[in-house]
């Protein structure tokens, strides 16, 4: 089956006249792609009307080659996962465990079947011990990642991470990051909204940047990063090794630790 | 002046303390970064310093924290709301759940503190401004975007000029840009005397605008020292801290030796690796 999610020329107001969005067009394949922009450019507004939980003003959105009007609901959910910005948004039952159940039983997974995901997505995500507790009684960043493992339990085709990074200590991102790389190898598509730029330069391949309700660049990490007019137009700004290994003059954009090292052996060194 | 003494404190609800004998002397002006994983006891510390421990979280405390020389326990929240502001981790629990506009929000607090309209005025322009978010003065509060709201939880608690500054996570959502200014604004503020205490995971903010560093680690603090200091200890992975990427990458050029002095912003690693640089072909 074709495995794309198509946004087609699409424009979206939440007030008339309004534009958030404006004749937006992107496709988003299986792999790990970031969505970067300011706040308030409209990424949440995007990813929420690739869920289905808003509608295009103009345009349309297409799941595996078929426009969203003709899905249900529940069709969509079989598909996309969003893990939202405000996990408050999210979650609403009393206990962890039911919590993460709840959506596998929505789509019609067995409750064996949805128990067993939702132990499984718990563990991924360093929450066994708390599977009996309320979320509310919980941290604010145990919240954010009982609501990455609740659409984890679904097994969507694709799943959106709206900001998954906040609020997580070191141990908390590199799970994240450990299971976006999972997914990916499993053939899903990731989409990250991010403002973490080193997160977004470890972990994902493709880089979209939004700003005036558009797509201003979409490319890997090191052409992106390496373009300071697209990063100044999207109010973000490279990594921390980006911004390093350009005031050093090194000729490569490196995003990791080991690369800049390698880099900066090779060129400043002479060595290998 | 903030003085935590030998203080202890459990949540009734919870097995061990969230925090554990802590001793801790914060002078007028300091601006303080505290560090730490998830569960560290950052925002149970900010809650102490506030006073909404114990006046709002019930639970077994020892030791005492005084606020310019009141023992917290003994004071009303009100009267420590005008010496204390806090930005909490969560932007929405800092609405107050009665306005309607980003702007009524902002003048929220101010509305107890008697002041002249004019000055009211003023001071809300000033807050939108520096926020980044005058353009959405008039916007309903509960239809913003997640960094939007961030930045009006933010305006909200600066707005009240308050001597004693606790910042729980403030730039969470924000863009970089916005993050840079909210530091910006930090700056500012330190030189105008205001005592700052930010909890945060962004360590590369907090070593270029911190005088001092503590990391705390399942409730004791770990580390209270420079920020070069800290963020240069062999131990820092330990306490589930990561050193800045700037140091990282100095580290894994250099190897520099134990007790080296260790770059920590993009500025001193550039001078240090052009340094090395220099040395290794001379
Ligand atoms: N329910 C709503 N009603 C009206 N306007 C809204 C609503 N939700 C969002 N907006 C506005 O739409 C624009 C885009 O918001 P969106 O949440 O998509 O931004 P974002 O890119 O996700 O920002 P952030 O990085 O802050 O999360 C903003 O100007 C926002 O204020
Ligand atoms: N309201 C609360 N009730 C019970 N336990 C809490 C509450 N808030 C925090 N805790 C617990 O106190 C400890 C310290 O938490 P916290 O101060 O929130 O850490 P940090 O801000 O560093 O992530 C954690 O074990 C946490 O679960
Ligand atoms: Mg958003
Ligand atoms: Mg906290």
């Amino acid at each position: 089956m074709n495995k794309l999610i198509e946004v087609e020329q699409v424009s979206f107001a939440y007030e008339p006249g309004m534009n958030v969005l404006n004749q937006l067009s992107i496709a988003f394949a299986p792999g790990v792609t970031a969505v970067l922009g300011e706040n308030g450019a409209g990424k949440t507004t995007l990813m929420k009307l690739l869920k289905g939980l808003l509608k295009p003003t103009a345009g349309r959105i297409k799941i595996g080659g078929r426009d969203t009007r003709q899905y249900s609901a529940a069709e969509i959910a079989r598909h996309v996962g969003m893990i939202f910005q405000n996990p408050d948004e999210q979650i609403f039952k009393s206990s962890v465990l039911d919590e993460v159940m709840f959506g596998p039983l929505q789509i019609g997974q067995s409750p064996a079947e949805a128990k067993e995901r939702a132990l499984a997505a718990l563990a991924a995500l360093d929450l066994s011990d708390v599977e009996k507790e309320n979320p509310y009684d919980l941290s604010y960043a145990a919240r954010k990642r009982i609501g990455i493992a609740s659409i984890l339990a679904m097994n969507p085709e694709a799943i959106i991470f709206d900001e998954p990074t906040i609020a997580q200590d070191q141990q908390g991102l590199r799970r994240i990051g450990q299971i976006m790389s999972e997914l990916k190898a499993e053939g899903k598509t990731v989409i990250a909204i991010l403002h973490d730029m080193e997160f977004a330069a470890r972990y994902c391949e493709r880089i979209v940047l939004l700003a005036r309700g558009g797509v201003i660049a979409d490319g890997p990490p090191a052409l992106v990063f390496a373009n300071d007019d697209w990063l100044r137009q999207a109010g973000v700004k490279a990594p921390g090794l980006v911004r390093l290994g350009q005031a050093l003059q090194l000729s490569q954009t490196t995003v990791t630790v080991e690369q800049f090292s390698q880099a900066f052996r090779t060129e400043k060194l002479r060595a290998d | 002046m903030i003085r935590m003494q030998q203080f202890t404190y459990r949540y009734s609800e919870m097995a061990r303390p969230a925090l554990e004998g802590i001793n801790l002397v914060i002078e007028p002006g300091e601006c303080i970064g505290l560090l730490g994983s998830n569960g560290a006891g950052k925002t149970t510390l900010c809650y102490a310093i506030m006073g909404l421990i114990p006046h709002f979280f019930q639970g077994d405390l020892t030791g005492e924290v005084r606020v310019n020389n009141q023992p917290v326990a003994k004071m009303d929240l009100a009267a420590m709301s005008r010496q204390v502001g806090m930005v909490l981790q969560n932007a929405a629990n800092q609405l107050s759940g009665t306005k309607m506009t980003v702007e009524e929000e902002i003048a929220f607090g101010l509305e107890n503190f008697a002041i002249a309209q004019e000055e009211m005025r003023e001071r809300v322009d000033w807050a939108l401004e520096i926020l980044g978010i005058a353009g959405i003065r008039k916007r309903n509060p509960y239809q913003l975007s997640g960094g939007q709201l961030q930045r009006v939880a933010i305006a909200s608690v600066l707005v009240l000029k308050p001597q004693i500054l606790l910042l729980d996570e403030p730039t969470s959502q924000l863009d970089p840009k916005g993050t840079e200014e909210v530091y910006q604004v930090l700056r500012q503020l330190r030189k105008e005397g205001i005592t700052i205490l930010l909890a945060e995971h962004k360590v590369e903010m907090l070593a270029q605008c911190c005088t001092r560093l503590i990391v705390l680690n399942e409730g004791k603090i770990m580390a209270d020292a420079s920020p070069h200091a800290v963020l240069g200890h062999p131990s820092l992975p330990d306490w589930g801290v990561e050193a800045p990427v700037f140091t990282q990458a100095y580290q894994a050029v250099v190897q520099p030796h134990h007790g080296e002095k260790v770059p920590i912003t993009l500025r001193e690693t550039i001078e240090r690796l052009n340094q090395y640089e220099q040395a290794y072909r001379g």
